[in-house]
């Protein structure tokens, strides 16, 4: 005997004890797929037939039977199932997960079954327990379908149950995933004929009318090359030839150039033409009198057409969704009544609003899923995305537009109405305004909290999943909230850098040679120097105007830019500052006719922004310069009380003073090092803003650039405002060849020998891999005097640098990997216009990781 | 690092048998993070000058105290004043070099016990905090010390960056060697704001035991020991310290500066605050509430006194916060009942929330004002768009009031943190746009004592949702 179940089903086995049901279960399925209750009175009790135990047992059978029906896995229960109430849970347990539910019958001879209990010194229940299963057994059989199981297989005997080898997986009829497309979707057309006529041609069909045959309808349509056309239902009513659209697409999906799901209104033309009674309003009056003079025997090919449509596809390896009325992820994929229900007319609170029409529920909104939605059902004046999903209904037949949907290109192509042919009820562009935020943007205007708490694995693009650890995401919460900027303008964070690897001379702590040798044993050949500015690192988003803030960022009076710190505050404390600032830039980025050249009206640059004294005064005073104060107002009374020893004749005082002389010094190189990066600032002037990376413009995150691409842009950037900006020196390293490699690290010394700070050490492309995977995507090398800094006032004094050099870079190595993975896919998702919790995921993430414990002086 | 003691004692050089240290000898003792030096730059019968120096290794401090210092700032750990100072290092080497003196014995000359000498101490760098000029006295001067005081200057190039927290501190008295160096003990480290590193329980003892005879008479004697035991030690709050850029974070350290009178009043205001919320809760008739922003918890506390709350719920940003009140509530202590009525957990007012649903009544006691403007939109649709709860109770400071204030002028606000303050007309303007825009019916009411023209410290607006 062949069994058939579909690929996602709750198979409930149905036999008295004894019947068999656990060994054909484990000949037939997985072991994980079985689901006993004995083993579940076992998990609860020890013992697998302790009966008081049974409710126990169940609550853990359906719990376990209920996740993996929420994740698409097919489940066995083996449990007797002879009474209708205990099968009636399952069933309600299928229908929760819209998957369907099959039984399969053991239906054999009492005598077999009780033998078998008898040989079983567990199971010394009298044989009266199997004759009442029998008897609930033979009751129940007839009732089944009507139960709802969708599927009914009954083994009559031991050598039926023996007969079935293999139980065949069946796959559902919406399962298109090995249809890739690409797709021209089609939405609403409402027998709107010359309308659809028009888009096919625009899209590139050829429609060409032959005689019918057996296979179409009167047309035989060409697609344009490997494409396919893809119908969101709602083919008839209201419109003025719903029969020549149906002969249409029923010729397309015929000759399999077109899929088509119904529409609630094809659904209704469905069942009037089987003869059901349905009212004839809603423009199904129209339709019906278009077929008046229609051959019966096209309404019957109409009605069995119509009656042959899948609620819903998925296509392309899961990737797309079409319904009429959309879908949600867990309906997906999955056949209930409840599916079919949605994907015909969406979701609907109950209540009617102002027009009489049923308020539909927007499940758009809250739409979490990966795969894109495609629908209609609903007329709006534009197709917009929304969270993944979108509704290309443009209202043709109201007189807006017949719109389709390239897939994947995600273009839209239109035909304007020819006419009004039906007036609608709710007038279609209401709400309508100049600058009007879009849909997602609406949406965005909240973040929810679901989407940032907790422990968070995030996708990259760059290195695939990144765990945020909950503890990280609770400090990250708190400085996101309390202290960030507009989530809207928060489209990156920079990644934090590792130094380089320890210096094996001894007087340095840092020397470019590891620099350099890091890329070098990686084998990258090609490498840029640019030195590091002592400011604060600026991240800066400027519109060309503030209507680009509103349609871009969706941002409203809050000026056309922002310019922000490494954690997401706003730069600068004085907003009249920060407008004249912002406006210096932009208008920097105009004189340089940087908006035309990049094509684009926006930017986001990454950017160090000197003095450090500007934003961090501060940190100076209170930490810096304290330090400096505390030991110059010590240190030279040691020297002296030491001094007056030793000339009192104290000779063991000379040691010491020795080494109070060398803190002495330590703390005047100290302050002068940071005194070096101090300058008082008056006006926008005294600022110098340093830009090393244009990291996204409209449609590009310029990730797949050269870092020489970025200097030399960034050069011409600063040609427009020589005052402000500032352009980075920079060298080019070809690190095959050895005097190229030297000239670096003579450059680095002249460099820190002046002050610098010191270099920072790129690939010279932005995102280099080596065998190891992903490189650091920069690796800084700090000069000497700068390092006082960090490493404390005496660091290099002798007996302290060696201590020093033992400093261990992994974590922060792995720290700057998936910081930097994070920053580019944020760019990545705004610049392709994914909702702004995707973006903000990734912000979210990379402040969260910087919460990590890693040595800070790193 | 260094702290000088000078004596005019007729012959001085007695100085050496007071302390057990030989005049012409340099000595060194360890210390758990480097060493002390004693040794003497003077040494004459009219004036003899004993040197304490501290050398403090900078590196084995950060590494065996990573978790220890604490000024808000990570890489504050590193680069620290620490070995320049003088502070509880000092105490501790103070302790270790001059023991015998301290128990008040002296082999050689026992009779010099108990004689007042004229002491002159010098220490070169002591740390001391905001109004550290009148500690210093306050500390000092009861015990009869002269004292004189220099400011250190934060930095020669930057003359506008002002003084920095470091000050030349010279003592003059006469007084006996072992009452002195128990004032040098117990006082030095109570200047520093800074945690102190040898902090541990039988502190407590340490200082009874230098105190005595002394501390108990002291008028500043709460404030002393308060700030001895100066205990800021805190795991949780390093995470943020991360990403606190130096800047400060408010609320961790609390200021142990004594408290002003403004700040008292503060603190009774905020107290009448609470009951009048409190008490408009209960008038609502709610039974589960939940306060926004809800700090430490004071008004939870006041709320689960009153049977009517079945379910008490309180949200704040800050995890920190949030332990702290599960601190004060005894949380963990109390029965499965009582814990079944309270709910704490971390939330932001600026992301949309499940979790804010289906309350009756909702306390913003003096939050929106830490929001910044822009931010508050998202605050008004989190809460009265989504959560939309029967009634919210809402306080925030009156603007108008702030020149009632010590040192505060209409220009400032009442706290570092504060984004905006609004008057008594912008308050209720918002809270009526409010009312209308999602359907509340409002009413505003001052809250504490009215003055003429400017109205009452804090104000209120009552918002019950439907007409």
């Amino acid at each position: 005997m062949e069994i058939k179940v579909p690929e996602l089903s709750l198979v409930v086995l149905i036999g008295v004890s004894g019947s068999g049901k656990s060994s054909f279960a484990k000949k037939l399925f997985k072991r994980t797929e079985i689901l006993s209750s004995d083993e579940c009175r076992a998990l609860v009790s020890d013992d697998e037939n302790n009966q008081a135990s049974t409710n126990d047992a169940f609550d853990v059978l359906y719990y376990v039977a209920g996740k993996r029906l929420k994740n698409g896995l097919l489940t066995v229960v083996d449990a007797t199932n002879v009474q209708k109430e205990s099968r009636k849970g399952l069933i309600e347990l299928a229908r929760t997960y819209h998957c369907l539910p099959v039984a399969i019958v053991l239906d054999l001879s009492e005598k077999v079954c009780e033998e078998r209990n008898l040989s079983r010194p567990d199971r010394n229940f009298g044989g009266h327990v199997i004759r009442q299963q029998n008897q609930q057994l033979k009751k129940s059989i007839r009732g089944l379908k009507d139960e709802g199981f969708r599927q009914i297989y009954i083994l009559k005997s031991l050598e039926e149950v023996d007969s079935v080898l293999e139980i065949k997986r069946e796959k559902l009829y919406n399962d298109k995933k090995c249809e890739t497309g690409p797709f021209d979707i089609v939405g609403d057309v409402h027998g709107c004929f010359d309308e659809l006529q028009e888009l096919l041609s625009k899209l590139g069909y050829t429609i060409n009318q032959v005689e019918v045959t057996d296979k179409n309808f009167g047309f035989n349509v060409i697609a344009p090359k490997s494409r396919k056309a893809i119908f969101v239902g709602d083919l008839v009513d209201r419109g003025p030839d719903s029969p020549s659209v149906l002969r249409l697409v029923m010729s397309m999906v015929n000759s399999g150039v077109a899929f088509c799901v119904p529409g609630n209104h094809d659904l209704k033309l469905q069942k009037y033409l089987n003869g059901k009674q349905v009212q004839l309003k809603h423009g199904l009056e129209v339709t019906v009198q278009q077929l008046e003079n229609e051959t019966s025997e096209f309404k019957k090919s109409v009605e069995q057409f119509l009656y042959s449509l899948i609620s819903h596809y998925v296509f392309d390896d899961g990737r797309l969704v079409v319904a009429h009325a959309g879908l949600k992820e867990e309906m997906q994929g999955r056949g209930s009544g409840a599916v079919r229900s949605f994907c015909m007319y969406g979701e609907t609170t109950g209540e009617i609003d102002e027009f009489g029409l049923p308020v539909r529920h927007n499940w758009a909104k809250e739409y979490r899923g990966k795969a894109k939605v495609v629908y209609g059902h609903t007329p709006v004046p534009e197709a917009e995305w929304l969270n993944r999903t979108i509704d290309i209904d443009t209202g043709c037949v109201f007189g807006g537009k017949l719109t389709a949907l390239r897939y994947p290109e995600e273009e839209l192509v239109s035909v304007k109405a020819k006419r009004v042919y039906c007036e609608p009820i709710k007038p279609l562009d209401f709400n309508e305004s100049e600058y009007k935020l879009s849909s997602q943007q609406e949406y965005d205007d909240l973040l929810n909290i679901e989407d940032v708490t907790g422990k968070r694995i995030v996708q990259t693009r760059l290195r695939n999943n990144i765990t945020i650890r909950e503890e990280n995401s609770i400090a990250a919460l708190e400085v996101m909230s309390r202290f960030a900027i507009n989530p809207k303008w928060l489209i990156y964070l920079p990644p934090t850098m590792s130094p380089c690897a320890t210096s094996e001379l001894p007087e340095f702590l840092e020397h470019p040679a590891q620099a350099l040798n890091y890329y070098k044993k990686r084998g990258v050949e090609k490498i840029i120097c640019e030195e590091k500015h002592m400011g604060s690192r600026a991240v800066l988003v400027i519109c060309k105007d503030e209507a680009t803030a509103i349609k871009r960022f969706g941002i409203e009076n809050e000026g056309n830019g922002v310019c922000y710190t490494r954690t997401g505050r706003n730069f600068f404390n004085d907003s009249e500052i920060e407008k004249a600032f912002i406006a210096r830039v932009n208008q920097c980025l105009t004189n340089t006719n940087f908006w035309d050249k990049f094509n684009t009206d926006w930017v986001c640059l990454d950017a160090e922004l000197m003095p450090w004294s500007a934003k961090a005064q501060a940190l100076l005073k209170d930490q810096y310069a304290s330090v400096g104060s505390a030991a110059g107002g010590a240190l030279p009374v040691v020297e002296q009380a030491l001094q007056m020893a030793l000339y009192r004749g104290v000779k063991d005082a000379l040691p010491s003073l020795e080494k109070f002389v060398i803190k002495n010094k330590a703390i005047d190189k100290y302050v002068k090092a940071y005194q070096n990066y101090c300058w008082t600032v008056e006006s926008i002037d005294d600022y110098k803003l340093a830009p090393f990376h244009i990291l996204a413009t409209e449609g590009e995150v310029h990730v797949d650039k050269t870092h020489e691409w970025h200097m030399t842009n960034i050069e011409e950037i600063c040609q427009g405002d020589f005052k402000l900006f500032m352009a980075t020196p920079y060298k080019i390293v070809d690190l095959k060849d050895q005097s190229s490699f030297d000239e670096a690290v003579q450059w680095w010394l002249d460099l820190t020998s002046k002050g610098g700070e010191g270099m920072v050490v790129k690939p010279y492309d932005f995102i280099a891999y080596g065998s190891d995977g992903l490189l650091q995507p920069a690796v800084k090398c700090r000069g000497s005097e700068y390092l006082r800094i960090i490493y404390g006032p005496e660091y290099d004094a002798p007996g302290n640098i060696d201590r020093l050099k033992n400093r261990g870079l992994s974590r922060k190595q792995s720290l700057a990997l998936r910081e930097f993975a994070l920053g580019v896919e944020g760019l990545e998702r705004f610049v392709n216009k994914e909702p702004l919790r995707r973006i903000h995921e990734s912000v979210f993430g990379i402040l969260a990781l910087e919460s990590e414990d890693v040595d800070p002086r790193l | 690092m260094i702290l000088n003691i000078t004596t005019t004692h007729k012959p001085a050089t007695d100085l050496g048998y007071l302390l057990h240290k030989h005049p012409d000898k340099f000595q060194t003792f360890d210390l758990s993070v480097g060493k002390a030096h004693v040794f003497y730059p003077e040494k004459g019968e009219d004036k003899t000058t004993i040197s304490l120096l501290l050398d403090i290794d900078p590196i084995d401090m950060v590494r065996g105290a990573r978790n220890l210092g604490g000024d808000g700032f990570a890489l504050g750990h590193y680069v620290n004043d620490r070995p320049y100072v003088a502070s509880s290092f000092m105490s501790v080497a103070l302790s270790k070099a001059f023991s015998s003196a301290m128990n008040g014995k002296c082999k050689e000359k026992p009779e010099l016990v108990d004689v007042k000498l004229p002491f002159k101490v010098s220490i070169a760098s002591i740390p001391a905090p905001k109004g550290g000029e009148i500690l210093i006295r306050k500390f000092f001067e009861p015990l009869g010390y002269k004292v004189e005081l220099k400011r250190h200057i934060l930095d020669a190039k930057f003359p506008e960056w002002g003084d920095s927290n470091y000050f030349l501190l010279k003592l003059e008295h006469t007084i006996t060697t072992k009452e002195l160096l128990s004032h040098l003990y117990v006082l030095i480290p109570t200047l520093d704001n800074d945690k102190h590193y040898f902090v541990s329980e039988n502190e407590i003892e340490k200082l009874l035991q230098k105190g005595e005879g002394w501390l108990k008479d002291h008028p500043e004697r709460e404030q002393i020991i308060r700030r001895y035991l100066i205990n800021l030690n805190s795991l949780s709050r390093q995470a943020l310290e991360r990403l606190s850029e130096g800047e400060e974070i408010e609320n961790f350290i609390a200021d142990p500066v004594e408290k002003t009178a403004t700040e008292k009043k503060k603190e009774t205001l905020h107290d009448k605050r609470i009951k009048l919320v409190a008490e408009k809760l209960v008038e609502s008739g709610a039974a589960r509430v939940l306060d926004l922003g809800c700090g430490e918890g004071k008004l939870i506390r006041q709320l689960l006194k009153q049977k009517q709350f079945t379910e008490i719920a309180g949200m704040d940003v800050s995890y920190n916060e949030l332990l702290k009140a599960k601190e004060r509530l005894h949380f963990d202590e109390m029965s499965p009942k009582q814990k079944e009525r309270i709910n704490l957990f971390q939330g932001s007012l600026t992301y949309r929330d499940k979790r804010l649903d289906g309350f009756d009544a909702v306390a913003v006691v003096e939050v929106i004002e830490h929001l910044d403007l822009n931010r508050l939109k998202s605050f008004e649709r989190v809460l009265f768009e989504f959560a939309k709860p029967k009634t919210v109770i809402l306080t925030t400071p009156n603007k108008e009031y702030n020149v009632m204030w010590e040192k505060l002028d209409a220009e400032n606000m009442r706290h570092d943190d504060h984004r905006f303050e609004w008057t008594r007309n912008e308050f209720a303007e918002w809270a009526n746009r409010i009312g209308k825009s999602y359907n509340y019916n409002v009413e505003t009411f001052p809250i504490g004592d009215v003055e003429e023209n400017i109205g009452a410290p804090s104000q209120m607006a009552i918002f019950k949702y439907g007409n």
